[in-house]
């Protein structure tokens, strides 16, 4: 399959941005330097294209039930116009994707999925679907861009002249913005407060330009990975996979044990009972380094008790940060830790997550 | 991209200075544009022996890790100490952050004149 472009890849040339493949897609991973754009989204506001993400609608009599049984967070407790964060496990408790679920009424949800597991989650889903609803893999109808950053509400606000204070965190409202029909939610993946939109995929391009003109920097994938890892979200490749379960990966508090069944809950009811082997830790380091994806966490010894599943040198807080799994019993028993950074052995320290948070 | 006509280039982006039996390494103005935001480096040992086309360190930029290599033979006889302070001086002045001095005794065949060195980033890029 060749690599696609989004509606916005013109506008992102014309921008100055540098064009890399990422998941069959041609993106921008910078446009005018990482560092420069991530402050700007913490200080200001930057605008992402993330139209690679997929979109599948759920349609029917019984389409809560079947999103309550695919997902691990309870999403019984939607009500219309409400979004909610879950991962989406197999039988064995493994993760298939983490996703956004969005109810639109008791008869219609929309799904928002990870840009490399669209035909993946997509199978899944209709495996899955023991409820006759019906499925659309949409993500080809729908642009989507981000506008994040604590002047993301203003600049918003006064670009499309309306008013956002009602919209609150997790919620999403249709509204029309330049003439264009879009569905605009208060959320995000970068630690700030912001907003996602989607409409139609041709008029992606539209609304880029006019956040732009309005003040936003433009970011591309570079800082976007720098931003929710000091936010400590998830990133599924990395963090999270088909080989670890939500509790492993601490983002427990998204799966709901005591209401309702779905897939995988028996498999995650017995690792907690039993307790977890290892677990997802946030960490820096005592000295110079930057700990990366697949670097090994040893012990005093040289012996192997986990590994990196993300780093990078925080820009905001000036600090190496970094996720990764441990084993529980290395956690608890006061070992000291290491991250093996090519010949050394660099010291870490355990830090609470997220690393920074700003909503 | 700003190639400077008095060095020799290395297929991996490193720039040599010859000075009678001393190379003078450092990375070009292509490498530091295309790993972004420099933070953080990462030099050999004073006194270390090193061959042609061994790793001489490392240089990290936010999103990716690249090792420099060797393209003489020889001993590190200094290194830019002051480089890892200030990483970002790559970015700003690449030619004139100099990473780590060598006194050889052999150098790669291969290196490239300036006007072969610009010819091969233009190929990379194709």
């Amino acid at each position: 399959m060749s690599t696609r472009k989004t509606p916005i890849y013109d506008n992102h040339v014309k921008h100055g941005g540098k064009v890399v493949e990422f998941a069959g897609w041609y993106l921008p991973v910078e446009f005018s330097g990482l560092i420069n754009e991530h402050n700007a989204v913490r200080k200001n506001v930057g605008i992402f294209d993330v139209s690679h993400m997929g979109e599948v609608t759920v349609k029917g009599e019984r389409a809560g039930e079947f999103v309550r049984n695919l997902v691990a967070n309870d999403t019984n407790k939607l009500y219309d116009g409400r979004v909610m964060y879950t991962p989406m496990c197999y039988e064995n408790g493994g993760i298939v994707d983490d996703l956004l679920v969005y109810k639109v009424n008791d008869k219609e949800y929309l799904l928002v999925i990870n840009a490399a597991n669209i035909a993946k989650d997509f199978e899944w889903m209709k495996k899955t679907n023991k409820f006759g609803v019906e499925l659309k893999n949409v993500s080809d109808d729908y642009f989507q861009l981000a506008v994040q950053g604590p002047k993301a509400k203003e600049l918003m606000e006064k670009c499309f002249n309306v008013d956002l204070t009602d919209l609150k965190f997790f919620h999403f409202k249709n509204m029309t913005l330049k003439n264009i029909p879009c569905i605009v939610s208060r959320t995000g993946y970068t630690g700030e407060n912001g907003f996602e939109i989607y409409g139609a995929w041709n008029e992606g391009g539209k609304l880029f330009d006019a956040i732009v003109a309005a003040g936003a920097t433009p970011c591309g994938l570079g800082c976007r990975d720098t931003l929710r890892l000091e936010a400590a979200l998830m990133l599924y490749g990395n963090d999270i996979t088909a080989e670890t379960t939500p509790l492993e990966a601490g983002i427990d508090i998204f799966v709901k044990l005591e209401s309702g069944n779905f897939i995988g809950k028996d498999v995650l009811v017995k690792q907690k009972q039993e307790g977890l082997k290892r677990k997802l830790i946030g960490f820096t380091l005592e000295e110079k380094g930057i700990p990366r994806h697949d670097y090994l966490i040893v012990d005093d010894k040289d012996n192997t008790v986990g590994v990196v599943t993300s780093g990078t040198l925080s820009p905001t807080l000036g600090i190496p940060i970094g996720l990764a799994y441990v084993e529980t019993k290395k956690l608890n028993d006061g070992s000291k830790l290491y991250v093996q950074i090519r010949k050394n052995k660099v010291a870490i320290k355990q830090m609470k997550v997220p690393f920074y948070k700003n909503y | 991209m700003n190639v400077k006509s008095d060095l020799f280039y290395t297929k991996d982006h490193e720039w040599v200075s010859i000075q009678g039996d001393t190379a003078t390494i450092g990375i070009t103005d292509h490498a530091q544009s295309q790993l972004g935001d420099i933070v953080f480096v990462e030099l050999p040992e004073v006194g270390a022996g090193v061959k042609v086309g061994d790793t001489l360190g490392v240089v990290e930029s936010t999103k990716a890790v690249s090792d420099f290599y060797s393209s003489v033979e020889g001993n590190v006889t200094e290194v830019n100490s002051s480089l890892p302070d200030s990483p970002d001086k790559l970015n700003s002045d690449a030619y004139g952050s100099w990473l780590v001095k060598v006194k050889f005794t052999k150098k790669n065949p291969e290196l490239m004149d300036a006007k072969a060195y610009s010819k091969y980033i233009e190929e990379e890029h194709k």
